[in-house]
């Protein structure tokens, strides 16, 4: 219907009429570029926030002891609780339901990284993790980039074995290099790498640490007997916050603590937080949406007043042309290609400029080390965006289509008399 | 070549209907140069544009070159403006945004002529008025009577049968007047009808006959009773 020749016309038209066209083009630009940016920040916050958040699954009910801050059965207040392998055993056989079960028992205080690790002439600070089998089930989302988790043959034989984090494995090894079957000293004792893996909970945190199997962990430092956090996965026909309720209780019962004492064990279950974030995620989905449907909405109405301008703006010119023999066929179908040809080249400068940006401030944040919160790696979901942009289009042209029909089916003359 | 008959047409602005054409009968055979004649606001234009299918009519009958031009589709309208008729305006109707050469060569794009070719012919055109050495200049950089001329070529480019001009001369001093009607004389000497409305006498007394527009009819009709057609 164009062809060549036809897009050299367009061409020049447009070049003729360079206050509209860019007129045209700013707006379309703008208003993707802005999509684009808000896109961007919404997913940066997103990531933040995902960031932030452990990765467990949702079916999982964590244990952590404290001390008693309500005197119950003649005990007075302020006494350590002392969670045990025992405790776990007894949630296993009397709690239904409970899928795998898992203690973390921690070298030195909890949650520190307070051991040396050493390999060859390198050492870094490590927090040594004994765990039983059930560990890596419980925790899925954990990745190996090399070499595999613990099994039982490790636990029956408490075979020295060590499976470690990639923070800690950064600091130790060369980039890209394999380090299962490597030797490291922990404490003094040495243990063979069978695995490294990548935990993003905590921001990646949770990766700065080095599990071993608890019975080599009771035999090198005959301790473990007391853990620092159970965690359990329960089956799914079971809800999740039932069970943490009923756990609770048992173990409340058997450490003679007052049902209503929320200091003496701390219990949380992952649904729960789950449906917290899961509400500040839909909150921020919805702030996007809102602002990003209101900038596109400015954008269509812009175009499609331009349209509407532009067509009767030349409504004279169709005239003229009309009268030296031109068709509504090409006359509608060459402002149709020109308004496409205008918004597509804009809204996709704008996609592209867009995106460079969200790069950049990525780019900054990883380069100066940068890290919020709540807002981090800014990208933008491309289809989203080709989507808004084919819109903004699409719009632009169905703006302009009648219009130019209407100019297309008038009679020359009363085209060209048109002001 | 034109045959007009009972032609009818009125405009309304708002409430008031402007009975412009009353029944006007005409016929132009091939090749006559005629002028059409009449007090301002009798609705030559009217009659004009009519004929170069730029305008509706209300009633009547209207051939061009034996088809009937009645309830034409755009396409066919089209086609015929392009390859039939060649319409000079009074307000030359250039495209201000293209070059001399350009606006002689637009026609032909809608013919989907070449664009070597294009502007190969409307070269030809402007040498033929004089205006080789303006080609590549834009209407605003051109005179009256220039614009007038790029106009004229503009219309032959296509080689219509039919070339109609409303009023050519009316912005035109009266020596640039007569170089115009001049170049109409001579594409008239090349075998094209030609069909010029004005209100200057001396430049309707160099046409073959006068038609006489007054009142919405056809008043006088001066035909040279060589070129009537046989009418049963
Ligand atoms: N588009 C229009 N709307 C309303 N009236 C019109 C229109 N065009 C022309 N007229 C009226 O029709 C009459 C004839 O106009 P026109 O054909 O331009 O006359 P001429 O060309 O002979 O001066 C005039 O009275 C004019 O006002
Ligand atoms: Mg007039």
């Amino acid at each position: 219907m164009i062809g060549f020749d036809g897009l050299q016309e367009i061409l020049f038209t447009i070049k003729q009429n360079k206050l509209r066209t860019l007129l045209t083009a700013f707006g379309v630009f703008w208003g993707i570029l802005m999509l684009i940016l808000l896109l961007g920040a919404g997913t940066g916050m997103q990531n933040g926030v995902e960031s932030q958040w452990g990765g467990d699954p949702d079916d999982a009910i964590f244990f952590v002891p404290g001390t008693t801050s309500v005197p119950y059965k003649g005990l007075s207040v302020g006494r350590q609780i002392e969670l045990t392998q025992s405790d776990m055993q007894t949630i296993k056989q009397q709690v239904a339901g409970i899928r795998y079960i898992s203690s973390e028992n921690q070298l030195g205080s909890f949650r520190q990284a307070g051991s040396i690790i050493t390999y060859k002439d390198k050492s870094t600070n490590v927090a040594v993790f004994g765990i039983s089998d059930d560990f890596f089930n419980i925790k899925p989302h954990i990745e190996f980039p090399f070499g595999r988790q613990t099994n039982p043959y490790d636990t029956d034989e408490s075979r020295k074995i060590t499976v470690l984090g990639t923070r800690v494995a950064e600091r130790l090894f060369p980039k890209e290099f394999d380090p299962v079957g490597e030797q490291v000293n922990v404490n003094g004792i040495t243990l063979k790498i069978v695995g490294i893996f990548w935990d993003k909970g905590w921001e990646g945190r949770l990766s700065e640490r080095l599990y071993m199997p608890l019975s080599a962990y009771q035999k090198i430092y005959g301790s473990g007997e007391t853990v620092n956090l159970i965690v359990a996965r329960i089956t799914s026909d079971y809800d999740p916050a039932e069970k943490e309720k009923e756990v609770l209780e048992l173990l409340q019962r058997r450490h003679n603590i007052a049902p209503d004492d929320r200091r003496a064990i701390h219990s949380w279950n992952v649904a729960e937080q789950t449906g917290e974030t899961r509400a500040i995620f839909t909150g921020i989905d919805m702030f996007i949406w809102f602002v990003g449907l209101g900038t596109l909405m400015a954008g269509i109405v812009g175009v499609s007043n331009i349209m509407i301008i532009t067509v009767k703006d030349r409504t004279q010119e169709i005239g003229v042309r009309k009268a030296l023999g031109a068709t509504p066929v090409s006359i509608v179908g060459t402002l149709m290609v020109e308004s496409i040809m205008i918004t597509a080249i804009a809204g996709y400068t704008g996609l592209v400029l867009g995106v460079a940006i969200l790069e950049l401030v990525a780019y900054l944040l990883n380069a100066l080390n940068l890290s919020f919160a709540f807002f981090k790696n800014p990208e933008v979901n491309f289809q989203v965006a080709i989507t808004a942009l084919l819109l903004l289009i699409g719009v632009g042209a169905v703006a302009g289509l009648y219009p130019s029909l209407k100019a297309a089916r008038i009679m020359p003359v009363e085209a060209m008399r048109a002001e | 070549m034109i045959e007009l008959k009972a032609i009818h047409k009125s405009y309304s602005t708002g409430q008031q209907q402007v009975h412009v054409l009353k029944g006007v009968d005409m016929f132009v055979a091939e090749g006559e140069l005629v002028s059409i004649m009449g007090s301002s606001g009798s609705g030559k234009s009217t009659l004009l544009n009519i004929i170069g299918i730029l305008d509706h009519y209300d009633s009547g009958h209207y051939r061009l070159a034996g088809t009937p031009i009645n309830g034409l589709t755009e396409r066919k309208a089209a086609y015929l403006r392009n390859r039939m008729i060649g319409f000079i305006f009074q307000a030359f109707n250039l495209l201000p945004f293209k070059n001399a050469m350009e606006n002689v060569a637009l026609p032909l794009y809608y013919m989907k002529v070449g664009r070597k070719e294009r502007n190969r012919r409307a070269m030809e055109y402007l040498e033929m008025l004089n205006l080789t050495d303006r080609w590549n200049h834009m209407p605003n950089e051109l005179s009256g009577g220039q614009k007038q001329r790029v106009a004229i070529a503009r219309a032959l480019v296509t080689q219509p049968k039919v070339i109609l001009a409303d009023e050519p001369t009316g912005a035109l001093d009266s020596v640039t007047s007569q170089e115009i009607v001049e170049v109409l004389k001579n594409i008239h000497d090349l075998g094209n009808t030609i069909i010029v409305v004005t209100h200057e006498h001396e430049i309707a007394e160099q046409t073959q006959r006068q038609i006489i527009l007054h009142d919405g009819l056809i008043s006088s009709n001066e035909v040279d009773a060589d070129i009537l057609p046989i009418r049963a």
